[in-house]
Formats: structure tokens, sequence, C-alpha cells
């Protein structure tokens, strides 16, 4: 298959996680998370309490894949930034390493410079934890937690 | 691709209901959303024209249950079926990890059925995916019309390959989640072989 599956580890979790944490204070934002390039959200950081963050996720790469589909039809790779200003808060939107979206969603408390710059630095040190996990992931030792799953497992699922 | 959270203890997988426009793709998912209990379900977004067509997808996140302590959430994506939009339906298939082609029995969309199928196939072959190989089940949908063609000649043209195939009237819901479970044990049997 083309696209392995992607693996989440507590290690590496935690790392993104403080990383979005730290780039959504450094930042001045008001949220920050991370989706991966088929709509999966991965971490998200701020005040996200009354934020539909699964819709947020599967949107924000339905738009990253259909600007994706304009880059192509004009020439480009792809469009590395995205911004959308709103009224009152606005979306500043990245992908990092080619393979995941970081999203910031900020207001008038911050500026569109400063989230640029603390994107740019956070997206260094968070391509560095992908790679990292990529290579993890393919180590053939770390197995699946879904090798020993039974019929029965899954039928159960099913049976409420 | 299914994305695994050993941190959140979760798993997440994507379904793609393709098919020919109007067959009733998103019709199965407002069913879905419709008996499914609120907190198993986020919300289903719909990007659709004035006219209710649906522009570029339908999405409705479920959660199942749990297997061995992972939470088991599907993400349920349609494609707009109308034949000038390809582009959309090949982002939508992006990372996808199983397929239910929903056909319209009606005897006069059976063209429309078989192009929607090869453009499935040949989508699903530019990523590398070979239609054969994935999770993937049949749906034949609208088996209330008096106009609906017999289900052996749906299996005829449409399932050479003998794959699980179900009768839909997804208007009422008879059918639908007999489908949405067997794809769906389908992607967690594909888990379990590993990648
Ligand atoms: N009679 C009948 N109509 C259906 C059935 N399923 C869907 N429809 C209708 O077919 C039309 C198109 O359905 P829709 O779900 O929007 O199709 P989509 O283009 O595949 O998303 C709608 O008017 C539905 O109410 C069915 O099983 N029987
Ligand atoms: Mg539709």
């Amino acid at each position: 298959m083309v696209s392995p599956q992607i693996v989440m580890y507590e290690e590496e979790f935690n790392q993104i996680s403080a990383l979005c944490d730290r780039l959504c204070r450094e930042a001045n934002g008001k949220v920050v998370f991370l989706v991966d390039k088929n709509g999966q959200l991965i971490a998200s950081a701020g005040q996200v309490g009354n934020l539909d963050t699964t819709s947020l996720a599967s949107l924000t790469a339905g738009n990253i894949a259909a600007t994706g589909g304009l880059a192509k039809l004009i020439g480009e790779k792809e469009f590395s930034i995205l911004f959308h200003e709103g009224e009152r808060d606005n979306l500043h939107i990245s992908i990092v390493g080619g393979r995941v979206i970081l999203v910031v969603i900020f207001d008038g408390r911050s500026s569109l410079g400063l989230v640029r710059l603390r994107v740019k630095r956070a997206s260094v040190e968070l391509a560095g934890i992908f790679e990292h996990l990529m290579r993890k992931m393919e180590d053939p030792a770390m197995g699946s937690p879904f090798a020993e799953i039974t019929d029965e497992d899954i039928d159960n699922l099913f049976n409420d | 691709m299914s994305f695994i959270n050993y941190s959140s203890r979760e798993i997440n997988c994507k379904i793609v209901y393709y098919g020919p426009g109007l067959c009733g793709k998103t019709t199965n998912l407002q069913y879905i959303y419709a008996k499914t209990n609120p907190e198993a379900k986020g919300k289903m977004i719909s990007l659709a024209t004035e006219t209710e067509r649906t522009l570029f997808f339908d999405f409705l996140p479920l959660s199942l249950g749990e297997i061995r302590g992972f939470k088991t959430r599907f993400h349920l994506y349609t494609v707009p079926g109308q034949v000038f939009y390809d582009a959309s339906r090949k982002l939508i298939l992006k990372g996808v990890d199983g397929v239910v082609f929903v056909a319209d029995s009606q005897i006069e969309r059976m063209e429309a059925n078989l192009e929607s199928m090869e453009n499935l196939r040949v989508n699903l072959a530019e990523q590398g995916y070979d239609l054969k190989a994935i999770p993937y089940v049949i749906q034949y949908n609208k088996r209330d019309l008096p106009n609906a063609a017999s289900i052996e000649e749906l299996h005829r043209l449409l399932n050479p390959g003998n794959i699980s195939e179900f009768q839909s009237i997804a208007a009422t819901g008879w059918g639908v989640f007999d489908t949405l479970k067997a794809v769906a044990k389908l992607v967690l049997q594909e888990l379990k072989k590993g990648r």
C-alpha cells in the first residue's frame, strides 16, 4: 500500500503537544492545532473548549487539498501558507514537512507578522519530530496494536 | 490510511461513499447521523450547492466503541457524484481505508453506475490503490423504485469480483447500517493484518 498508516506514540505526542502549547503562547494565539493531510486531528492547544476540532480538522485538510489542486493547475507544487482574515479571528494555515498541517487561530491581540515568525520556528522543530516518528513507524519491531485483535473483538463492536 | 494514536488511545479510519450523482450517498450519511447517539457522533458537515447537490464532500465522524482499550472512530465521507467534480473526488480518496460503492438500482442509471465505478478504479489506481485489494463493499440503493433492475443484473454488471453486496433503501434507512458495518469490519480486519 502506498500510504502506510500513521501511528502516534506517547513520546512524540507529548513533544508535539508541548510544542503546540508553546507556539500558542508565544504567538499570542487563541488556538493551535495540527492535522494530518487526510483530515485527522493530531494535537491541539489553547482555548479549544467550545471548538469542534474534528470538523475543523476535516475542513482544514479539505482546504489544503483544494488549494493544492489549484496550485498544480497553475504550475506550483503547493501553497505552503494560507491566511484567512475574519472580522475578529484569523486563520493561519501552513504545511509542515510536506505532510502535516499546522493551524493557528488568532485575533487582534496578535499579528500576522508575529504568528508567521513563531510558526516558522515551530515548523522546523515539528518537522524534526515527524521525521523521527516516520522512522519509528517503519521499524518492524514496533508492531501494530491491532495484530492481535480477533474477529470476535470486531464483532463485539457491532453487537450493542 | 488509518491513524493510530497511542497517547489518546484512539484509532481513526476513513471510509468513502462513492457512486454516481443522486444515487443516495448523502442520504446514507444523513440516516446514520439521525440514528446515532449524540455522544457517538460529531457534527455532520455538508459542503453543498444551493440546490443541495454535494459540492465537495459530506463528512460525518462516528465512534463505534472500543477494541482492546482503543476508541475506534470512523470518518465517513461522500464524494460529489457529478462527472465534472472529478478533481474533488480524487482529493477525498486520499488516505482512504475503505470504500462503499453506492449504486443506483434504476435501470436508466446503469451507465452512470458503470462509469462511476470505472472512475473509482482509475482514481484509486492513480494513488497506488487497487480496488481489488482494499476494503470495499457495494450497496444497491433505491430498491423501492418500480424501475429498479434485478439484483442478478446489478450483480452481473457491477460485482464480477463477488465482493459483499447489500440492498438498501437509504431514504428509509433499510440496509444502511448493514453496509456500514460490513465495510467497517473489513477495515478493522485489514488493520489486524498490519499494513
Ligand atoms: N426512492 C428512493 N429515493 C432515494 C433513496 N435514497 C436516496 N433517495 C433520493 O435520491 C435523491 C438523491 O440522494 P442523495 O443522497 O442526495 O444523492 P447523492 O448525490 O448520492 O449524495 C434524494 O432526493 C434522495 O431522497 C432510496 O433508497 N429510494
Ligand atoms: Mg451528495
